[in-house]
């Protein structure tokens, strides 16, 4: 069950404070994203909602429990996708999916690694070493990576960068069913983005905007 | 005020500038005073000994600087499992002020033993068991500096030093033990360091005056460090920005 | 699922050393040209040089280990993997201690191998070689141990190797003083059990406390 509630958080860099304070509730079958100007603080934001980094102010709950309390639980629930891949270079995409689903505790059979894989458009390609992979397609496979998680909340932090028209189109019907399967969605993005509903509309997508601290 | 929150307020940078800056004069005059006392015992007043002659008094100066150097080891550790439980700002800076007085004890102590080691027995150095461990002591000191130095943010440098302080804390015993055991079994210098010439009451009483000078040096060296420390880290607070010493220095 | 995680963890860093064996083979290479050194330094004479092997070899490697050891978070860190560990509900002690034992049989264990080999070079007596064999067995880990604390500290830090060495040696001198000599105590008719129960020691005190350390380390190093 994905509850998620954010209130006057707020996170510093070198001393001062990045943004406002700020706050939100984030629920099953809820998407936000996440705006602001570079260099405002957005990926830190994430990091401390991750429990990568500690708030200078402000709480953070999980089920109405404080984060620090319900950690485990709340990282069983969580995918998180940062600037960096989290993928190994050496490692073909499907080593690096079933490694990182064993790391994260889950089992994950050679088949269903190879499916999510497929889905993302990386057929025929999954026991190609990471390193000789496109950008794009090293992307696709951490977002493949984030889909065999199998968790309700996704943390993706700038997951359009380097995709093209077309993956960007089938990443979106893939939030979107995220959402519509009852998950939840954090991003940030700096363009607006359209999460087309399986069965049809577009999914509802609350913004907010981090704004400097006055 | 409740006890606990008598702690936190003192812990406040704000609170305990002021408190650091009314405190160390007082600090270091006694300090001063007991290091008079304390010479004055070990140089005019001790008699000359039986078997080292008049060499033999730096030990006055030997022996405090290296129980100070393990003190003062002791209280960072202290002071940083009070910053990995309690998170507050103080104690690491109370860690960051020790550790140059703490490098310089144990500098003090290697270079006072090497200098009561030469006219002893003609070597600038000897792996005596003491010294050994003093000097793996001195290394472990400069570490912490190294690693605090090296981190640009200040929060993390603060924490990841208070855990190397901590586990080198703990290391030390057995550090020192099996330096103690290395040095038995392989018979080094016949004469060692530890077996001091048998105090007379006199000389035991000065030794334990400059302790306390050394201790109360370091306090009041680490209390006006701190004060420093603060000014810097706090530099962009409004009760900063307000004080006279700051204002003065602007104008 | 503790189990999946530490052991796919063991089995990834295995894979990812296969797939960049000059890494692991620098270290071998540079316990042998150290080993090499020294007679070259201190001069042929078999008797000094029988005198000086325990302690030769146990400086030679140790400091091979640690050249292992700036390497054991870094590449998790610069591509995000490092992160997904301390995101992960596996606890995070359980993974550093994967990333230990992945240390030691990459780096330690070569060298508890090739160890016998250099000290014929300097003559030591067969029941020293098994000694030197054994001591360096129940050390090198302990030096994977400590040194995995001083690597998540410095993280990431400028001048990191030589600082990680300035904070792990003075840390490792029990392990060198009892290492060595054991096998000085085997070759002077003394008898090593004492020295080789003190290692065992330490290597037990080691094992459920380093990792935890390592993990606060860690959290501390990526929480900037």
């Amino acid at each position: 069950m994905v509850d998620l509630q954010v209130s006057q958080v707020v996170c510093e860099r070198g001393a001062r404070p990045l943004f406002a304070p700020v706050s939100f509730s984030l629920g099953a079958g809820q998407a936000l994203q996440l705006e602001g100007a570079n260099g405002r603080g957005k990926t830190t934001l994430l990091r401390v909602l991750c429990g990568l980094a500690t708030a200078h102010g402000g709480e953070v709950r999980w089920q109405g429990a404080p984060m620090a309390q319900v950690r485990a639980d709340f990282h069983r629930q969580m995918a998180y996708l940062g600037h960096a891949l989290a993928l190994k270079e050496e490692l073909s995409a499907l080593e690096n999916l079933c490694t990182d689903a064993a790391l994260a505790g889950l089992e994950l059979s050679v088949a269903q690694a190879r499916e999510a894989l497929s889905r993302m458009g990386l057929r025929g390609r999954e026991h190609l070493p990471l390193r000789v992979l496109s950008q794009g397609q090293k992307r696709r496979t951490a977002l493949a990576r984030v889909m065999t998680r199998r968790a309700p909340l996704w943390i993706l932090d700038e997951p359009f960068v380097a995709l093209d028209a077309q993956a960007v189109e089938h990443l979106c019907r893939l939030l979107g069913h995220h959402v519509a399967q009852g998950g939840a969605l954090l991003f940030t993005s700096h363009q607006p983005v359209a999460l087309p509903l399986p069965g049809g509309g577009f999914c509802a997508v609350e913004h907010l905007t981090l704004e400097p601290h006055p | 005020m409740t006890q606990r929150s008598f702690w936190f307020h003192y812990a406040a940078p704000q609170t305990f500038y002021g408190l650091a800056g009314r405190l160390w004069p007082w600090v270091a005059a006694l300090a001063t005073a007991f290091t008079v006392v304390g010479l004055w015992i070990g140089f005019a007043v001790a008699p000359e000994d039986a078997l080292q002659g008049e060499g033999y008094r730096i030990i006055f100066v030997h022996v405090p600087v290296s129980w100070m150097s393990m003190i003062i080891y002791l209280a960072m550790a202290f002071w940083s499992i009070l910053l990995l439980v309690f998170n507050t700002r103080l104690s690491g800076m109370m860690t960051r002020a020790l550790a140059p007085t703490g490098a310089l004890m144990a500098f003090l102590s290697l270079w006072t033993g090497a200098l009561w080691g030469k006219p002893m027995w003609g070597t600038w150095w000897v792996w005596d068991a003491r010294l050994t461990s003093e000097l793996i002591l001195f290394f472990l000191y400069l570490g912490y500096i190294a690693l605090t130095s090296a981190i640009e943010d200040t929060r993390r440098a603060d924490r990841a030093g208070a855990l190397l302080a901590i586990v080198g804390a703990l290391n030390v015993p057995i550090i020192y033990f099996s330096v103690k055991w290395w040095n038995t079994l392989h018979q080094g210098a016949s004469v060692s360091l530890t077996k001091a010439p048998s105090m007379a009451q006199l000389m035991l009483w000065g030794m334990l005056c400059m302790a306390i000078a050394f201790w109360l040096y370091s306090i009041a060296l680490a209390l006006y460090r701190v004060r420093t420390l603060i000014l810097q880290r706090e530099a962009h607070t409004a009760w900063v920005q307000e004080l006279p010493e700051v204002q003065g220095a602007r104008a | 699922m503790n189990q999946r995680a530490f052991w796919g963890l063991v089995q990834r860093e295995w894979r990812l050393a296969m797939r960049r064996k000059s890494e692991v083979l620098t270290g071998v290479f540079f316990f042998v040209v150290v080993a090499a050194l020294f007679p070259l330094g201190i001069g042929p004479e078999m008797d000094t040089l029988r005198r000086i092997a325990p302690g030769v070899l146990w400086i030679g490697a140790l400091l091979a280990s640690m050249l292992a050891l700036q390497r054991l978070f870094e590449h998790d860190w610069r591509d995000g993997t490092l992160e997904q560990m301390l995101l992960s509900p596996v606890p995070l002690p359980l993974l550093t201690a994967a990333k230990m034992l992945a240390h030691w049989g990459l780096s330690g264990v070569p060298l508890v191998l090739l160890a016998p080999v250099l000290g014929l070079q300097f003559d030591l007596p067969p029941e020293a070689l098994g000694t030197l064999v054994l001591a360096l067995a129940l050390g090198t880990p302990v030096l994977s141990c400590i040194g995995a604390i001083g690597a998540a500290l410095t993280l990431g830090v400028r001048g990191g190797g030589v600082l990680l060495s300035l904070l792990v040696l003075p840390l490792f001198v029990p392990v060198l003083v009892f290492g060595a000599g054991a096998v000085e105590a085997q070759v002077s008719g003394l008898g090593a059990q004492a020295h080789l129960s003190i290692l065992a020691a330490m290597l037990l005190i080691a094992i459920p406390c380093a990792p935890f350390a390592c993990s606060a380390a860690l959290r501390i190093a990526l929480d900037a």
